[in-house]
């Protein structure tokens, strides 16, 4: 599991290799480095995506196709991204870089052939300042080797993408800078899956763990296909001090040969919670060591495996919403401590 | 204090709270005195600023209570003024102040405890008269009767020394941790707070004491489950050194740690362990077989302390900034300094003052019953403090005409009378508040002693969304789900009705029930808040429980099936 230009596996990586891994790839790396089981995997770097558009650009203009576009012109956008994309699925990439691949991805799959997600990971997702999460694609459950090569060039080309190309161009992001890596990893074939917020999204509160998760694989409540069942639990406590149990109609699956099936959830499971108090414990605790490894409130994605009944997880990022809007100190310090009582005393409440 | 016609253009509140059931005659005492002292305590020694004393009105044998706030702005600066001069004194002498409220404490109960015993001799006792003592015993039962309601109001103005201000250093932190997390349940913030070596602890850590010595002493096999009293202590008398060593632990118990009582001090009739000690010796069987069967019956002091601190220290962690810690350091410092009161106070107060004081006019009852006053001598608490001063000086002047009293005649009906309208009063559930309901409730001794919030009384007056029938809601007091028997417990009699497994449903719970919690699988009550002793105790157990719910008892059938949600303080109905 020698490094290349090309690609890097996940333990040689971490948050401050994101120009080159990506937002993505950069928090798997850091998070397998903090202790914390991630799916295995390596990260196509954004070199191997420069050299790629260089060897489109010989052949004909990328970047000087989307510089001159507005933003507001969505048929011009268009049409410029559907060549363009068309061009990235429909060009292989250079012998070398196919070897490399091809190698790696043997590697990583085994000789079982485990099936892979190939996920885009853009140098500005994922960053707090800048979260355009979910403009880029992500593929699940990959069997071959041929499909990951096909895919990884899909996941550059949604960079291309009508959404993507007008978002760059209303914020002026010069092309020059932009790239993308790409994620492959094992995937994680979920008995329950879903997201987790390291304080409440409602009201902010830094001492609570918001836990939304559904049957199957987690592409089906990150994609909003069903209503996840929740929970509040106490970061400190673990009192859960909330819990919606939903009707989860759907679930996805892995389809027979690649790829996912959206599968009605059996009667008797529906409305029977997907997680366990023990898991959602088991959730707490790495939520909370994810956090303290960032120091600050993060936004997770995890599945639990059908098989090992283990937990994995396959994504952390900062939260953003509440971050950027932190009020005022509940209190603060006085000279005379006694004087905090005013507050309950004084009638200014 | 009934009400006038005045009183309609004010909002008043049902404390049912303190005063879950219809008052009798003379334990209207106890709202007098404690309402006396806790305004002066707000009004003229401390100057709260915004709110005076609480007026109380009693109507059908059930307590309204109203505030006074004080609304002018001027009027608050002034009040703020002499506030800060008074109250900040306090908290930066707290220590030395308490331990002189402790010796003041038991100098008072040492002084109702010499009381002399009331009596009344044929002939004074020769001793007496060679003395030259030159007043007679009729004279002692005045004396008695006015040192023994004097030492009682008393009581109440030491009870409200330290109270306001404690619970305020309290719920500043309260409410600082609200804010700072809005998400964070009440029983976590106690849980930050409260000690570990509070009074309220000590009777249940006394019986375990107790089950230890029975098995060292090797005469737990008398420890049988049923026994009654008379049985268990005339086998152990028979049994020998051992039994009687045993024994005389039991003494060395009971005074002072079991003049606790089943009530919360307001209700004659909520007797004191020492009273009644069927209620502290079935808990003995119990204990012993958790001592068999290895388990430590020590509370593990140390571990509680370790987890406080760590919470204390993980809470912190999550603020957001050093300016923000220092501020929660000092309000946590401020409550850990001044709790020891708020948990400790009640034992002193409401329990073992309160036990010397019912028990001292039990004795007047049974003068006055051997005297033709009463049928049965309590009776004597079916009249007011002011009629029984009446009765007793109508006994002295009888003894020393030699004639007859003349309250044989007037006193049974009257009883008999007031005994059918508290029955009566006891079947019609009164309206939670009467008058209009202002908008805001601001008035901080309301909120910090009965927590009653503009929200609060919605939920009771019924106001907003439409309630589940079948929840009841309350203060979330102890994390975790439980489903089972709900074993509705409305006297100490009903205790022994406990199975395991039951969930106990009760309208208070104080010290006296902490034994019944090895049992139980859950609590609810209708009365308390997240640091009530069933709280505290449940918190202790690892029990879920549901407090303050108001209603639990009357709307939750023996036996039915009921689910309580202690995160969330919601009782479900199954």
């Amino acid at each position: 599991m020698t490094d290349s230009k090309h690609i890097s596996w996940f333990k040689d990586i971490g948050l401050a290799d994101r120009p080159h891994v990506g937002g993505k790839g950069g928090s798997l790396g850091e998070l397998q480095r903090a202790g914390i089981d991630v799916p295995p995997g390596f990260v196509v770097r954004t070199a191997t995506f420069e050299r790629f558009v260089e060897f489109l650009e010989q052949q004909a203009p990328v970047r000087a196709e989307v510089e001159p576009l507005e933003s507001g012109d969505l048929i011009s956008i268009g049409r410029v991204s559907a060549r363009l994309r068309e061009r990235f699925e429909q060009t292989r990439l250079p012998p070398d870089i196919t070897a490399e691949l091809i190698h790696a991805h043997e590697m990583l799959s085994g000789d079982t052939g485990a099936a892979v997600a190939v996920r885009s990971s853009a140098t500005t997702e994922d960053a707090a300042d800048a979260s355009f999460a979910g403009l880029q694609d992500t593929f699940l459950w990959v069997t071959t080797a041929d499909d990951v090569l096909k895919l990884i060039r899909r996941c550059w080309s949604s960079l291309y993408s009508v959404e993507s190309i007008s978002y760059r161009r209303k914020l002026s992001i010069p092309e020059e800078g932009v790239a993308m890596a790409v994620v492959v990893q094992r995937m994680v074939n979920a008995r329950t899956a879903g997201v987790m917020f390291t304080r409440s999204p409602t009201t902010g509160d830094r001492s609570v763990i918001t836990i939304e998760g559904a049957w199957g694989l987690g592409s089906a409540v990150v994609g909003g296909e069903v209503t996840p069942d929740r929970w509040v639990v106490g970061k400190i406590t673990g009192e859960v001090s909330s819990r919606d149990v939903s009707d989860k109609a759907t679930e996805h699956l892995p389809a027979a040969g690649g790829g996912v099936d959206h599968v009605p959830v059996p009667e008797e499971r529906r409305r029977t919670a997907c997680l366990s108090d023990e898991e959602l414990q088991v959730l707490r605790s790495v939520a909370r060591k994810v956090e303290r490894h960032y120091g600050c409130a993060q936004d997770i994605e995890w599945a639990i495996d059908r098989d090992s009944n283990s937990l994995f997880l396959l994504q952390s990022r900062p939260e953003t919403v509440w971050s950027s809007k932190d009020p005022a100190p509940a209190a603060k310090a006085v000279a005379d401590p006694a004087m905090h009582v005013m507050s309950i005393f004084g009638g200014k409440r | 204090m009934q009400f006038t016609a005045d009183d309609d253009q004010r909002f008043w509140f049902y404390n049912s709270m303190h005063f879950p059931e219809p008052m009798c005659a003379f334990d209207m005492i106890t709202a007098e005195a404690a309402y006396c002292a806790l305004g002066s305590s707000t009004t003229r020694v401390f100057s709260l600023p915004t709110t005076l004393g609480i007026d109380y009105r009693i109507v059908n044998g059930r307590v309204y209570i109203g505030g006074n706030a004080v609304t002018d702005p001027a009027e608050i600066e002034r009040r703020t003024h002499e506030f800060q001069q008074r109250a900040f004194y306090y908290y930066a002498n707290w220590e030395s102040l308490y331990a002189q409220w402790k010796e003041k404490m038991l100098s008072l109960i040492k002084d109702a405890q010499e009381l002399e015993k009331v009596h009344l001799p044929e002939f004074e006792p020769l001793e007496h008269v060679h003395a030259g003592r030159g007043v007679a015993s009729n004279h002692t039962l005045i004396d008695v009767y006015q040192k023994t309601l004097e030492g009682y109001f008393r009581m109440w103005h030491h009870h409200f020394e330290f109270l306001l201000l404690g619970y305020g250093a309290y719920l500043t932190f309260f409410a600082f941790c609200k804010k700072a997390f809005p998400e964070i349940s009440d029983q976590t913030v106690a849980r930050m707070v409260a000690g570990m070596e509070a009074e309220i602890f000590r009777p249940d850590e006394e019986l375990r004491r107790l089950a230890h010595c029975a098995v060292e002493l090797g005469v737990d096999g008398h420890f049988i489950e049923g026994r009654s009293v008379e049985d268990l202590m005339k086998s152990l008398k028979a049994g020998g050194s051992n039994g009687s060593a045993w024994l005389a632990e039991l003494e060395a118990s009971r005074e002072p740690w079991f003049n606790i009582n089943v009530g919360d001090g307001f209700y004659h009739y909520h007797r004191s362990w020492n009273d009644d000690l069927s209620m502290p010796l079935s808990a003995i069987p119990g204990y012993i077989r958790l001592i068999k069967a290895g388990e430590s019956l020590k509370r593990p002091v140390e571990k509680l302390q370790a987890e406080r601190t760590q919470l204390i220290e993980d809470y912190r962690e999550l603020l957001s900034s050093d300016d923000e810690r220092q501020a929660y350091d000092q309000m946590i410092t401020l409550a850990h300094r001044v709790f020891p009161y708020v948990e400790g106070h009640k034992f002193y107060c409401e329990h073992w003052y309160t036990n010397l004081f019912f028990n001292k006019i039990r004795e007047f009852g049974d003068l006055l019953c051997t005297h033709g006053f009463f049928k049965k001598a309590d009776d004597v608490f079916q009249l007011t403090h002011y009629e029984l001063e009446s009765a007793v000086i109508d006994l002295m002047t009888a003894w020393s005409a030699g004639s007859k009293p003349r309250g044989p005649a007037r006193w049974p009906a009257i009883v008999q009378e007031r005994r059918d309208a508290i029955q009566e009063w006891a079947k019609h559930t009164p309206p939670p508040a009467l008058g209009p309901v202002p908008d805001v409730i601001d008035d901080p001794a309301i909120v910090m002693l009965w927590g009653i919030t503009r929200e609060s009384l919605n939920t009771w007056l019924g106001i907003g969304d439409g309630a589940n029938p079948n929840e009841i809601r309350g203060f979330a007091a102890s994390n975790g789900i439980v489903e089972g028997p709900a074993c509705v417990v409305k006297s100490v009699e009903d205790t022994a009705r406990l199975r395991d497994g039951d969930i106990l449903v009760c309208q208070v719970t104080n010290p006296t029930w902490a034994p019944l919690f090895q049992k139980i699988a859950g609590a609810v009550s209708d009365i308390g808040g997240s640091m009530s002793h069933a709280a505290i105790v449940a918190r202790e157990y690892g029990l879920p429980a549901v407090v303050g719910t108001g209603s639990a008892t009357s709307r939750i059938r023996d036996g039915q099936r009921i689910r309580v949600d202690g995160a969330r303080g919601i009782v479900t109905l199954l």
